[in-house]
């Protein structure tokens, strides 16, 4: 079966074949890594129902999430670039139980801010951290690469500055060629690029050396182009951005702080706050009210946007409320357990809200 | 340029305690006021959950104005403290998705001060004429298969996406857009 070869390809432990001295260092490392959350896994098994990890999906660059119960599903697991979910999506519809979660850096936050809103019990949770220096984005790939044809995919050095080998099938391959190598940093998500959690803030077993963030401060130099728009313009981009949306609301079920998907305003009748029409203004106010009931809870994890099967940019949105929300409340959300969201409190004088009362 | 003749759609949510009573001091005081504004009494301004401005706006409001008691104030003791976070937040959140900033205000009135609500009704009215009518998110057919159009060209469309080309960017050139959305 041609996912199984892949797997075992791309399986970091069992190193392929094809892999050259010069990488065999890099590829120890993490053939280690694996072995030691195999084994720390192992060992959590009897303390939990089950574990939410990633295993090989239906291509050699596609993850997907498996759980792990026994030993023998602990053969599956596997952690690479390629594993750009975030498992604590699940989380939520999981409480109750006991459980292990896999997580990198940035998901990590996610879990903070579920632990913080107190929609998960601290005691219940056995969280794995991997640090991570970076996730691919499949749609970059895509972008100059029919993915469809690769047959093995194996990763070298650190995604920041390593390689993506490609291994093409048999017949006719990609344009002739069997193999391609592709440097793995232009490939990386926008958010790792300017990611200051590469590893992860709430723990109980920290897997693998510590890494450094990419930059000193995301400064939001992607909302650059966007902020020189005019009020009308902006009006019109996202209107534009919105026509393709199609409803399917993947964006909203992605995202692990929806915790309330199964009572969502969006598909209340009582009370009524968006029709089933399919006009620009019932999808564009879901996305306005989807910003609105994030605000201070957001960490940035973009769930939304990589699931949205449109490319609508829902994060643009996301990041601009999260820099209002940095300038007025010097918050960031999923960093601390003990802060307080700034929408639950108050300062009698607030030092940064000028007084709407002396306005006219 | 002021539209004075056109009629604007400005929606006030004034909280029971203090702004109600103020509007009520004006009316009472017999103080001329414009009629565009379209008063809902709340509780407390927090009450206002901000999706209310929100698609108070989205769905054809040319304004929002939110009236409360002064801090220290409130009935409830904090409601307007809070209320002033969210309602702050709001504020700087209705540029980001494209409406004019001056379209939403939220001020504190108390039960005495019909003179000053007098002022902050004809003050916001005449802001909303300035900024004229808010632009709408209709669909028409032609900007239905403008977006069509542009679909093939999406970053979701990888397979039809030809870097280097014009307009084949991962975000769209804006020109573009505006040349079909201008023949309407």
């Amino acid at each position: 079966m041609a996912s199984e070869s892949s797997a075992s390809a791309l399986s970091a432990n069992e190193p392929s074949v094809n892999d050259s001295a010069a990488n065999e260092s890099s590829t120890n490392a993490s053939a280690d890594r694996m072995e030691t959350l195999r084994a720390k896994i192992a060992a959590e098994l009897p303390n939990v129902d089950f574990v939410l990890a990633y295993g090989r999906g239906f291509d050699p660059l596609h993850a997907t999430p498996v759980t792990v119960r026994g030993e023998k599903d602990l053969d599956r697991l596997i952690f690479d670039p390629t594993c750009v979910q975030n498992l604590a999506t699940s989380l939520y519809g999981l409480r109750g139980k006991r459980l292990g979660v896999v997580v990198k850096g940035c998901d990590s936050r996610s879990i903070v801010q579920l632990l913080q809103e107190r929609l998960w019990e601290r005691e219940n949770l056995v969280i794995f951290g991997l640090p991570c220096e970076g996730v691919l984005d499949l749609a970059k790939l895509r972008a100059t690469l029919d993915i469809a044809s690769a047959r093995a995919a194996s990763f070298t050095g650190s995604p920041r500055d390593g390689l993506l080998r490609l291994t093409f099938n048999d017949d006719g391959g990609h344009d002739g060629e069997r193999t391609r190598e592709i440097e793995t940093k232009g490939l990386l998500a926008d958010k790792c690029l300017r990611c200051q959690h590469p590893n992860p803030l709430v723990f109980d077993h920290m897997i693998g050396p510590e890494t450094l963030p990419q930059g000193a401060q995301d400064d939001y130099a992607d909302l650059a182009a966007l902020e020189k728009l005019s009020t009308q313009e902006r009006f019109d981009f996202w209107k534009r951005q919105m026509g393709r949306c199609i409803r399917c609301y993947a964006c909203r079920n992605a995202c692990p702080l929806c915790v309330c998907k199964h009572v969502c305003l969006a598909d209340s009748r009582e009370p009524h706050w968006l029709s089933a029409e399919a006009t620009l203004q019932e999808k564009w106010l879901f996305q306005v009210m989807h910003a609105l009931h994030l605000a201070g809870r957001c960490t940035e994890c973009g769930e939304c946007q990589r699931s949205c099967p449109m490319g609508i940019p829902i994060l643009l949105l996301k990041r601009m409320m999260n820099r209002e929300l940095k300038e007025l409340f010097n918050y960031q959300a999923g960093v601390s357990l003990e802060a307080i969201p700034p929408l639950h409190t108050f300062l009698m004088e607030e030092d940064r809200i000028k007084d709407r009362g002396l306005l006219w | 340029m002021p539209d004075m003749d056109r009629d604007y759609r400005i929606i006030g949510f004034l909280c029971n305690w203090c702004s109600y009573g103020g509007a009520d001091a004006a009316g009472v005081a017999r103080f001329n006021q414009p009629t565009e504004l379209r008063i809902i009494r709340v509780p407390c301004s927090g009450r206002v959950d901000p999706m209310f401005v929100a698609k108070a706006l989205l769905s054809g409001a040319d304004g929002v104005l939110v009236s409360g008691c002064h801090p220290r104030d409130c009935h409830y003791t904090e409601g307007n403290l809070y209320a002033r976070r969210r309602l702050e937040l709001l504020r700087r959140f209705l540029p980001i998705i494209g409406v004019d900033e001056g379209r939403f205000e939220y001020v504190w009135v108390s039960a005495s001060e019909g003179s000053r609500w007098r002022d902050m009704v004809t003050k916001f009215t005449e802001k909303i004429h300035q900024l004229g009518p808010m632009p709408r998110m209709a669909e028409t057919a032609r900007t239905l298969c403008a977006l069509e159009g542009m679909l093939g060209v999406s970053s979701a469309q990888p397979d039809m996406w030809r870097p280097g080309e014009p307009g084949h960017d991962a975000l769209l050139s804006m020109d573009e857009y505006k040349e079909v959305m201008d023949g309407e």
